[in-house]
């Protein structure tokens, strides 16, 4: 046999790279493909008409397009640093209980068991102007108002964020958990010995330590930022009137609705480049967090 | 003895701060949750009372229609239940064996490239499902595998793999390379090693990597309602839409729908959450 052997490592990560090819690779090449095309669902025959990157064009041109990847940046930067404060809060909150902790811990991760598509149907029934909870509570308590959240441009945006984050914060909140559990005693006892405040053992010591579960959290949920796409698909499908249009509403919209998609799939490529970019700055931001506190891999 | 009177005052003012903002956080997290649950033990005529009804009814109308099948304005609620269960149980455990040799290659061997196929493989999980869906319904319709548990399984494989090989590597890279070289010293195999020495110290954060993967697999929406059509592969997310006619939906329904799909993860995390943590500080900082 003159056949080398494959080096150990390679037929252990083969599998990953056979499936990840076969699933996200493929459809991703014909994907690009056909960016460069006008590809309809509707008329299979336009798959093989070459149109370069006019499809791209139309896109950089398309006002309604940059609205939408506008407030998605601006969405998912409020809604991620939201989550992330508000988690690292609830982590410290459970962290200082002493009884009951478990039980603590099981009803924060309460969130990450629904589906974003029951949190999405969920929320469009809380928020529902007429028979909703909220307004029925507002209504209770004796303010005479009937809010429109879900109609009202600016109302809508807020009630998908809120959506959002209540499904998303219990992530940070038990990564930073998790990061709580893992630090070293001694610093802290240290520095309280040498008179340090809370605030300043906190600044100092504990917060560094959280940096890499924090920036892992949102690694992750960059990540899944597409999932916010059931949320959104439910509670307003981008409307009203646009106004809550986000890149993966406007894209569905396009491909399926419209037919158009050539462009969808361009579209795709857009904001995959979003993701690209979250996803390294975040990633660096981690190995920084880490080579900070010596804990590199 | 003011100045004594002062700091106790201070603490247990900081107490009662502490234990308030618990309760709050707590409840704004569980009164959505409960909210479901209680409307979907309430007749419609009260779920859609103006002015509201505060006090509840109980009443099983909504599972019994939903049990009841087609007839009755029910769904086929166990195709759903059991098409999710095959779903998620088969491609979380494909999704750890790969994740787990995937991540064990970069935990424990040196080669060239490394990080380069590191980040690689996590930016694949970037991709949008969205924009997945679109070219992927193309490609499995090509192949013939729509609407069947085979092309849902293998899609939520891939999403999976990623974020398994990442957690895992971590798992591995924190058990100490000797536990494995005494074993092989002591005559096991490299296999033999593996699954009687590091597996069983790495179970945990498995076990918290098949938990992700698992619920990823049983919430995903986008993908499968693209990927399914009949009630032969249809899972629960995509059930949901059948309470929902064109400009209304019935309510009670999918709330009794919904506490049937959060049930099974709830018992699930519960059961290992104390895995969970411990699995998310050990793969955590050492990536």
């Amino acid at each position: 046999m003159t056949r080398r052997r494959l080096p150990e490592w390679f037929l252990l990560l083969l599998p990953a790279i056979i499936v990840i090819a076969a699933v996200v690779l493929i459809p991703l090449i014909f994907s690009l493909y056909s960016s460069f095309t006008p590809y309809k669902l509707t008329r299979p025959s336009t798959l093989w008409k070459w149109v370069g990157t006019y499809n791209y064009e139309k896109i950089l041109t398309d006002a309604k397009f940059w609205a939408a990847f506008g407030r998605t940046v601006l969405f998912l930067t409020i809604a991620l640093n939201l989550e992330m404060l508000l988690g690292l809060g609830i982590a410290l909150m459970v962290n200082k209980v002493t009884w009951g902790q478990r039980t603590l811990r099981t009803i924060v991760m309460f969130p990450m068991m629904f589906s974003p598509i029951l949190v999405g149907f969920q929320f469009k029934f809380i928020f529902n102007d007429n028979i909703g909870l909220v307004n029925n509570a507002l209504q209770s308590m004796g303010f005479n108002v009937a809010l429109p959240w879900l109609v009202d441009g600016k109302l809508a945006l807020f009630s998908i964020a809120f959506a959002e984050i209540w499904m998303s914060t219990s992530v940070f909140a038990i990564l930073i958990l998790a990061g709580l559990f893992a630090i070293p005693r001694d610093p802290l006892e240290a520095a309280k010995v040498d008179g340090c405040t809370p605030f300043q053992s906190f600044r100092h010591i504990t917060l560094p330590f959280l940096m890499p579960f924090i920036y892992i959290a949102m690694t992750i949920r960059s990540l899944d930022v597409a999932r916010a796409y059931d949320i959104v698909q439910i509670m307003t499908g981008g409307g009203p009137a646009r106004r809550t249009e986000l890149l993966w509403t406007l894209m569905s919209r396009t491909g399926y609705v419209d037919a158009r998609m050539g462009l969808a799939n361009a579209m795709g490529y857009v904001s995959i480049i979003l993701s690209v970019v979250f996803t390294i700055y975040f990633f660096r931001k981690l190995t920084a967090a880490r080579a900070q506190i010596g804990m590199e891999g | 003895m003011d100045r004594n009177q002062s700091y106790r005052n201070h603490k247990r003012l900081m107490k009662a701060l502490h234990f308030s903002g618990l309760f709050i956080t707590m409840a704004i997290i569980c009164i959505p949750g409960l909210w479901i649950v209680l409307n979907s033990f309430r007749p419609t005529v009260e779920i859609m009372a103006k002015p509201p009804v505060w006090i509840p009814t109980f009443t099983l109308d909504h599972y019994r229609a939903m049990f009841g099948g087609a007839g009755e304005g029910g769904v086929p609620v166990f195709s759903y239940f059991r098409n999710s269960m095959i779903v998620s149980v088969v491609s979380t455990a494909i999704a750890i064996l790969i994740g787990m040799s995937g991540g064990y290659a970069f935990a424990r061997y040196r080669f060239k490239g490394k990080t380069g196929y590191f980040v690689g493989l996590m930016l694949f999980r970037a991709v949008p499902g969205v924009a997945l869906s679109l070219p992927l319904f193309i490609v499995f319709a090509r192949v013939g595998i729509i609407d069947t548990h085979l092309g849902l399984i293998l899609a939520y494989v891939a999403m999976n793999v990623p974020f398994t090989v990442w957690l895992t590597d971590g798992f591995f890279r924190q058990i100490p390379k000797e536990l494995h070289e005494a074993a092989e010293i002591d005559g096991c195999t490299r296999w033999q090693a593996f699954w009687q020495v590091e597996f069983p110290v790495a179970k945990s954060g498995v076990a918290s990597a098949a938990i992700f993967a698992f619920l990823t697999s049983w919430n995903e929406f986008a993908l499968a309602s693209q990927l399914t059509r009949s009630v032969g592969s249809k899972t629960m997310p995509v059930g949901l839409l059948d309470f929902t006619a064109e400009f209304t939906i019935n309510w009670g329904g999918m709330c009794a729908l919904a506490v049937l799909m959060i049930v099974p993860a709830l018992i699930l995390t519960f059961l290992v959450q104390k895995h969970l943590i411990a699995g998310l500080t050990f793969g955590g900082v050492k990536g």
